[in-house]
């Protein structure tokens, strides 16, 4: 059995068992690491992923309902998108290891909400959590690039 | 069904994004070994190694967990060996002898120790190979090394001669290496206390920084392994059979610990691992629970030895005896997990005679060795790399996911990546130990503290750990045991107790438990003395004048004697440790549900000389977060020897939206750098503590004070 979507727009095939979580196909099929596995049960966001710009919890994504769907990762900011920028100049990451899930809420959030406030910020990220409590500089960096997307 | 948790209005399509495909943007270990073997790499001492090609590589000893070592080592060698710190490559030591960290005699990364061990050895490293480069050069170009500069890379001297130091590398690298090279005072530092980026970020917001589940070696297969449900229980009988007939499966082997699926994907492994029948012996823990914990803690409190934390000074209890006033109480911290994002996982290849690991330690000396004892191999046969940590917290300073690894590999003779779940992870965790303090203390007429009696009783990590002999001082149990109080009559004690549950380093470690009970109890004599908890505490730290100096500060920073905003409380806490004194001021309110809402945090800090600040001010807002958890939302407890929290949904971490916001004040100071990735862990919880009491007149002497503990109180 194959199944084809694409990932950062690029058309794939997964030969794995359909019931298979999206995160593992990402990770060990496709070879594409920046996706992490935190809980695997859709408590922590640190495998989120856009299917179809939906922002999901990969872990909790079986790879047969995303035939055919649109996926993109943490690959898929591209290096230079405004919240990577951001997430530099505000030093964000300590660990790092839940960055990139933290990222696509974000990126989820600001491709609909171009000015979001502190609740608005709150309802879209409270789902990523980050061990090493970089909360305080993950908002200012949602606000930035935010700032910076407007701007641009 | 797609399941998500995230609100539904924020799922918009992101089509602005474009991308180059699939990147796979992993950077193996190993690119150094493979430079060196090339002979283009030289390495003039254990810390720099210089290439043909002028790219410069320094080398961290200690790992990278989030603490930003891997910018604040090379900054301390890079501020005499001149070179720019982003533009270097830093890379993780291998385990040796001459990696070891001074303050903990092995090769560890832990203890908040990682400036203060490197501050002076890093830059003498630095300035040696400068020295040698100079040596080098001036020999070359014969000309007296005072005639040579050495700035940004480049070797500079009379008459325009100029050289790269990778062009002076290989000369350089043969020079006498100086003992005794000139290091600069702190008044011409030009990198440390710079707020240099962090050289870790960039491939930690692209997706290329790997971690130790993102090792990939060809021909490698994944293990997953079921381990007693009864930490220490072992397999009775295991029937694998329809494990074994599962698709993608390679074979299904018993190690010590449990048993392992081995399948050539990690869900292959995860699926056929449920279909596993094992039964098992759980053993003498099978009976524990957390009520019997605590029980057999109150009894040895009562019967146990006793070990002196330090000579008594004066009467302690007799003072406490004829005092007008005379104050119990007992505080009780609970068992916590690390439960860092990054379960625990590593990659073993074991082949003949030789193993090579690769993965996230905090302890690569242990790892080294421990995997050679198991092995029956010698230590020097077994390679270990270390990748980035996602998350430590003293959890991977244990080796028990190395050694299971390559147990695992050496069974099915294949390279294999062991990766834990998350209830792996969770339910066989090296506990934060419970800590029962009881503290008593009397009160004169004028309300001054003339006498205290601190007991502590807890369980020993570094017995288990270490092998400290039984009944002897346990330093780590005591940290802010002793508070730096002038108080006339004291006497300290500890008594070590086996609660039955495996314990292991926890960041901040015994200060999480000494100072909820030391900066809660000086709060309770305060209000009974009748006084400010501040001038209480002031009044008694004569002849400390960096504590005095971090709580005055923290009382204008905060706007303490404004007092706080209605339905609001304020509490303070001094401390110190790792050589840092601090003090914080916690603003909270009780939520409409009753659950404590931290509204502001504003922190004093004396850590002496600051290498980086930005580093320094992300630890202590990390550190204030996860000590917040502690205080106020999750612990373990245990029943039938199991522990029950499983996931995050029953060890809730703090979120966004419980975010405080941090105030940050660090004093100007001459002194050497202290530790920083830890204390304020543990000085955050009395804090909330004081102002829980001060908002609803309820002390909490058991922690976590959630909503129903506090109305319970």
């Amino acid at each position: 059995m194959s199944l084809q979507f694409k990932v950062n727009g690029k058309a794939v095939q997964s030969n794995s068992e359909a019931d298979t979580p999206l995160l593992w196909v990402i990770r060990d099929e496709l070879g594409m690491t920046g996706t992490k596995f935190g809980c695997g049960a859709a408590l922590c966001g640190a495998c989120t992923v856009h299917v179809n710009g939906e922002a999901v919890r990969s872990c909790q994504t079986q790879v047969g309902n995303v035939a055919g769907s649109s996926v993109s990762t943490v690959e898929g900011l591209g290096g230079n998108h405004a919240l990577q920028k951001a997430w530099i100049k505000h030093q964000v990451p300590q660990c790092g290891y839940c960055q990139s899930g933290q990222l696509m809420s974000a990126a989820a959030l600001l491709s609909h909400n171009k000015n979001p406030s502190d609740s608005d910020i709150d309802a879209a990220m409270a789902g990523n959590l980050c061990r090493c409590g970089t909360y305080t500089r993950i908002r200012a960096a949602v606000k930035d690039a935010a700032s910076m997307m407007r701007a641009a | 069904m797609m399941s998500t948790e995230t609100n539904r209005r924020d799922f918009l399509k992101t089509t602005s994004i474009t991308t180059s495909g699939l990147i796979m943007g992993v950077v193996l270990p190993g690119t150094v070994r493979e430079t060196m073997a090339a002979g283009t790499l030289h390495t003039p001492n254990a810390w720099v190694h210089i290439a043909d090609d002028n790219s410069i590589t320094l080398i961290s000893a200690r790992s990278e967990m989030g603490q930003g070592v891997y910018t604040s080592m090379p900054m301390l060698i890079a501020e005499e060996l001149n070179v720019d710190v982003t533009k270097v490559t830093v890379a993780a030591a291998p385990p040796g002898a001459q990696y070891a960290n001074a303050f903990l005699g092995a090769m560890i990364t832990g203890g908040s120790t990682s400036v203060r061990e490197g501050w002076e050895k890093l830059r003498v490293a630095g300035a040696q190979v400068r020295e040698m480069l100079v040596g080098a050069a001036a020999a070359e170009w014969g000309v007296a090394p005072s005639a040579v500069k050495a700035e940004n890379g480049i070797l500079t001297g009379p008459g325009g001669k100029k050289a790269t130091y990778g062009q002076m590398a290989e000369a350089a690298s043969k020079q006498p290496v100086p003992e005794k090279p000139a290091i600069k005072d702190a008044k011409d530092f030009r990198v440390v206390g710079k707020r240099i980026p962090r050289t870790d970020v960039p491939a930690k917001v692209n997706g290329t920084a790997q971690f130790g589940i993102d090792v990939k070696l060809p021909g490698m297969v994944y293990a997953s392994l079921e381990q007693s449900p009864v930490i220490g229980g072992k397999v009775k009988s295991v029937d694998s059979a329809a494990a074994k007939a599962m698709p993608g499966v390679v074979d299904v082997v018993q190690i010590p610990d449990g048993v392992a699926v081995v399948a050539n994907s990690y869900w292959g492994a995860v699926k056929a691992r449920r279909a596993l029948k094992i039964e098992w012996d759980l053993g003498a823990g099978a009976s524990l629970n957390s009520a019997a914990m605590l029980q057999t803690s109150m009894d040895a409190a009562q019967n146990g030895k006793v070990i002196a934390v330090q000579p008594a000074k004066g009467d302690a209890k007799g003072a406490i005896g004829s005092a007008a006033k005379v104050l119990n109480a007992t505080y009780i911290t609970p068992l916590q997990s690390h439960s860092p994002l990054e379960p625990m996982n590593f990659t073993a290849h074991v082949t003949a005679g030789k193993a090579l690991l690769i993965g996230p330690t905090q302890f690569q000396q242990g790892a080294q060795g421990a995997t050679a004892a198991a092995l029956g191999i010698k230590p020097e046969d077994v390679d270990v790399q270390t990748t980035f940590l996602g998350g430590g917290f003293g959890r991977r300073i244990e080796l028990d996911f190395v050694v299971q690894a390559a147990q695992i590999s050496k069974a099915v003779k294949l390279p294999v990546k062991l990766v834990w779940s998350r209830e792996d992870d969770m339910t066989h965790d090296f506990y934060r130990p419970l800590g029962l303090n009881q503290l008593s203390a009397g009160l004169d007429a004028s309300g001054n503290l003339t006498g205290l009696h601190f007991k502590l009783t807890s369980q020993s990590i570094t017995q288990r750990a270490f092998g400290l002999p039984k009944d002897t001082l346990d330093p780590f149990m005591v940290e802010y045991g002793v508070t730096p109080y002038n108080i006339a009559n004291t006497q300290h004690d500890l008594v070590i107790h086996d609660a039955g549950l495996r314990v292991g380093y926890w960041r901040g470690v015994s200060h999480n438990m000494n100072a909820f009970a030391n900066e809660s109890f000086i709060d309770e004599l305060a209000l009974a003395a009748g006084k400010d908890p501040v001038d209480f505490r002031m009044a008694m730290l004569e002849g400390k004048p960096r504590h005095q100096a971090v709580l005055k500060d923290v009382v204008e920073k905060s706007g303490y004697r404004k007092g706080a905003a209605k339905g609001r409380a304020l509490g303070v806490a001094l401390m110190d440790g790792y050589d840092t004194v601090l003090a914080v001021v916690a603003e909270i309110s009780l939520g409409a549900d009753g659950e404590v809402r931290v509204h502001k945090v504003t922190t004093s800090t004396d850590l002496g000389m600051v290498v980086n600040p930005e580093i320094v001010e992300q630890q202590i807002q990390s550190s204030i977060i996860m000590g917040m958890g502690t205080a106020l939302k999750h612990s373990i407890t245990v029943d039938g020897g199991r522990v029950q929290q499983t996931n995050f949904n029953t060890y809730p971490l703090v979120r966004t939206n419980e975010t405080p916001e941090v105030v940050i004040s660090l004093i100007k100071s001459s002194e050497k750098p202290g530790g920083i990735g830890e204390p304020y862990t543990a000085a955050i919880v009395p804090a909330l503590a004081n102002a829980v009491a001060k908002l609803t007149g309820k002390r909490v002497r058991q922690l976590p004070m959630t909503g129903k503990a506090i109305q319970e109180a």
